[in-house]
């Protein structure tokens, strides 16, 4: 990790994409940015519909119609990802960047053994490699992943597998190919939390041996404090608050994140309070309301907040939040004092 | 809460034969013993494919038991017989012996007729959308669990019963003559309870009601059915994934694990000294939203998987994964024995 300060392994700026569907247009991402460097770890936090999943299928060029990215950049190790032809973009997918999926089973091919998938997928960018030491890697891969008993293993059909076991096999496919970058996109909802410990506990360990970056999508708050170094919360289609974990758990700064904390029950609280819930819906993303998006649920709203988009107010050390309050506090050069 | 005992599951199995095999097939219950009082919430927890939807769905017989015995507010409603119970005289009197001792006897085989049940028997389902038939308006869906059991006495009543069901559950009035893939999943939510609650139930099983739905929204369903327990003086069994709700809304918890109760007790008490080997496990997985805790924090990580319940391990069913397994694990069932006030288990270790 020499070359960690300079050069970012990943940088996103102000992204947009849309649908352009029979109703009009969805802006499902409506211009966010970041950036993450060699080793690091991504949280990304948002209740369904928020714009995580067409984010991260926009970096892996899997993009559907009729999704289409309509501004920004995006920028891997210094080279625009945007710009890549076909055969460059299937290079970055199968060397450089990996994904997994929230559900393993739609994934993985039904009739081909196990074995015989991961072998496949390690063959599609390596094409000297032999049968022989394709089949050692796969193994290797299965055992790093927590599965035993390779040689049956290896033969048997996804079927055969466990929901967790097939979702740990999907970690071990996008890891065949040693990429830079891994992108989980809900890796763990669909998992009972002894499995997600399993893969969480996996997931930490490989991160630490190999070094790779990993965004990592979530709407689970615990998870995101396990294994995330900077936290991005999203909310219809923007980043309204980002930031180090720490900051972002202890320090919230925007009106949103700040209720999501808030209104969930906690494992660790010593006894029972009423929850607070954000009152109200989830943006329709057909119609959203000018201004803040946020506004209509935000019990701190404010005139301005229903006509112009709130900018990022910079807190320091990277953490910045998108809200007016935050804006006219940094203004007047008042403390904040309000969190949570 | 009452302390008088609403429902009361004894010794319930639920097996489901599966065609082409020989044997019991799946045991999806095995041997389940609960109470639960009026006004009480009783949380139940443990992995997918452990029994949960499977006991909820058996009590309210919607699942025929394969046997048991279930008795709702002193009905018997299901007995395959056999079961020690007390004798009682013709005016219901307890019936005691020479010392003063009461007598018992043995249960008969009984199967009640359901109907007069199912209006206080509910049940709220995971997925809002799929339990809501779509070709019906809102008002409707309310409107027929209204007619089934002949509440409305004319049109105009069953037409207020309708808007005041629908504003209970937070939505509005106009909402009833839209359709359920119009709304949101919390809206939809809403719909189904509101659907359970227009018959007047005393019991409702909650399966999974808020897995479905947004975090920003799970607290608004939380806080309601919170609120129509205080108000109605409802009872619930409450099923659900994420172990910090279910601690949060019940009184007591029961931790399943293939198809058995292993640990029941009062909810804080309960993760805070967790009796099971297997609930240590599973408390100790919960992700905390807290990242200095979340760092310090050592947790037990479980080898493979739950076992098919087809094939259950004889014994102890969690000895192959148990980290403090013996023989007599592999050989010997645990009792399910109350350990401290209320605190039950069932683990050779205990004593
Ligand atoms: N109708 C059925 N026929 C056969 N087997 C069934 C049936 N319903 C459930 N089972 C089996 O019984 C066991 C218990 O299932 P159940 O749905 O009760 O689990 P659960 O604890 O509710 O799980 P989840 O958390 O995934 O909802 C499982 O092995 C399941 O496959
Ligand atoms: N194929 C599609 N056609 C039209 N709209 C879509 C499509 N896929 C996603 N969207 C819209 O884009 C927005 C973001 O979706 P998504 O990224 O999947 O959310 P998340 O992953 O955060 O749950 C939503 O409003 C969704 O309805
Ligand atoms: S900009 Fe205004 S409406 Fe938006 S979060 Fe901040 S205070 Fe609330
Ligand atoms: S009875 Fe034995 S195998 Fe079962 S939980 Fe206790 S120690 Fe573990
Ligand atoms: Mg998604
Ligand atoms: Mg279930």
């Amino acid at each position: 990790m020499s070359n960690t300060e300079d050069k970012k392994l990943l940088e996103i700026k102000d992204l947009k994409v849309s649908f352009f569907t029979p109703a009009g247009e969805v802006k499902a991402v409506g211009g966010i940015s970041y950036d993450l460097g060699y080793g690091e770890v991504m949280g990304i936090v948002g209740e369904s519909g928020s714009g995580k999943s067409v984010e991260a299928y926009s970096i892996m060029g899997l993009l559907q119609s009729p999704g289409k990215v309509i501004g920004g950049s995006i920028s891997f190790e210094g080279e625009d990802v945007l710009s890549y032809d076909k055969n460059q973009m299937i290079d970055f997918r199968g060397n450089k960047v990996a994904m997994i999926f929230q559900n393993p089973m739609t994934c993985l091919n039904p009739v081909y053994t196990i074995g015989n998938q991961l072998i496949e997928a390690l063959r599609a960018h390596n094409k000297e490699i032999s049968a022989h030491d394709a089949s050692k890697r796969a193994m290797e891969m299965l055992e790093l992943v927590g599965i035993n008993n390779l040689e049956k293993r290896m033969k048997q059909y996804p079927h055969e597998f466990s929901g967790g076991m097939r979702q740990r096999v999907m970690i071990a496919m996008g890891l065949i190919c040693s990429p830079k970058l891994l992108i989980a996109d809900e890796p763990t909802t669909a998992l009972d939390v002894t499995i997600q410990a399993q893969i969480l506990e996996i997931m930490k360990d490989i991160q630490k041996k190999t070094g790779m970056g990993i965004i990592f999508i979530t709407h689970n708050f615990g998870v995101v404090a396990e294994i995330c170094d900077k936290v991005s919360v999203m909310y219809a289609g923007r980043i309204v608050e980002q930031g180090k974990v720490d900051d972002i758990y202890y320090k919230p700064a925007h009106p949103y994140t700040i209720g999501l904390l808030r209104s969930m029950p906690r494992v660790d609280a010593e006894e029972y309070e009423r929850l607070i819930p954000i009152d109200g819906t989830p943006v329709d993303m057909c119609c959203p309301p000018e201004g803040c998006l946020f506004a209509p649920r935000c019990e701190k709203c404010m005139q301005i907040c229903f006509k112009k988009v709130p900018p990022y107010a910079e807190l320091g050390d990277g953490h910045r939040s998108a809200c007016w309050l935050r804006v006219q506090e940094q203004m007047s050069g008042k403390e904040e004092q309000d969190n949570g | 809460m009452d302390d008088k005992v609403l429902l009361q599951v004894t010794n319930l199995q639920k097996y489901f034969p599966v065609k082409g095999v020989k044997g019991p097939g799946v045991q999806a219950v095995e041997g389940v013993s609960l109470e639960i009082k009026k006004g009480e919430t009783l949380g139940l927890v443990g992995e997918s494919g452990c029994g949960k939807t499977t006991l909820g769905r058996t009590i309210l017989r919607l699942h025929e038991p394969t046997c048991g015995r279930i008795v709702y507010d002193g009905n018997t409603i299901y007995d395959s017989g056999g079961f020690d119970i007390p004798l009682k005289d013709k005016d219901g009197k307890q019936v005691l012996d020479k010392n003063g001792k009461p007598l018992t006897t043995k249960s008969k085989k009984t199967s009640q007729d359901m109907l007069p049940f199912r209006r206080k028997m509910q049940i709220i389902f995971q997925d809002p959308l799929a339990s809501l038939d779509p070709r019906m308006t809102v008002g409707e869906i309310i409107g027929e669990a209204i007619d089934i059991h002949k509440l409305a006495s004319s049109k105009e009543e069953r037409s207020e019963m309708i808007k005041s069901f629908l504003s209970d559950v937070g939505l509005n009035t106009e909402h009833a003559n839209r359709f359920p893939h119009e709304f949101s999943g919390g809206q939809q939510q809403r719909v189904g309870i509101a659907r359970a609650l227009a018959v007047k139930p005393e019991f409702i099983v909650c399966d999974e009601p808020i897995s479905a739905l947004d975090v920003s929204i799970q607290s608004q369903i939380v806080n309601m059915l919170e609120d129509m327990q205080n108000e109605l003086g409802l009872t619930y069994l409450f099923i659900a994934h994420d172990l910090s709700v279910v601690r949060h809304i019940s009184n007591r918890i029961g931790v399943m694990y293939l198809g058995s109760l292993i640990e029941l007790g009062e909810s804080y008490e309960l993760y805070k000294h967790p009796l099971h080997p297997y609930t240590k496990t599973l408390l100790s997985a919960i992700p905390v939203p807290d990242p200095e805790k979340s760092r310090a924090r050592k947790r037990i990580v479980l080898e493979g998987d739950i076992s098919s319940p087809m094939n259950p391990p004889k014994g102890c069913r969690f000895h192959t994964r148990c980290p403090y397994a013996t023989q007599k694990c592999k050989e010997e069932i645990p009792q399910f024995k109350e350990y401290g006030k209320d605190h039950w288990a069932a683990c050779h270790l205990l004593g």
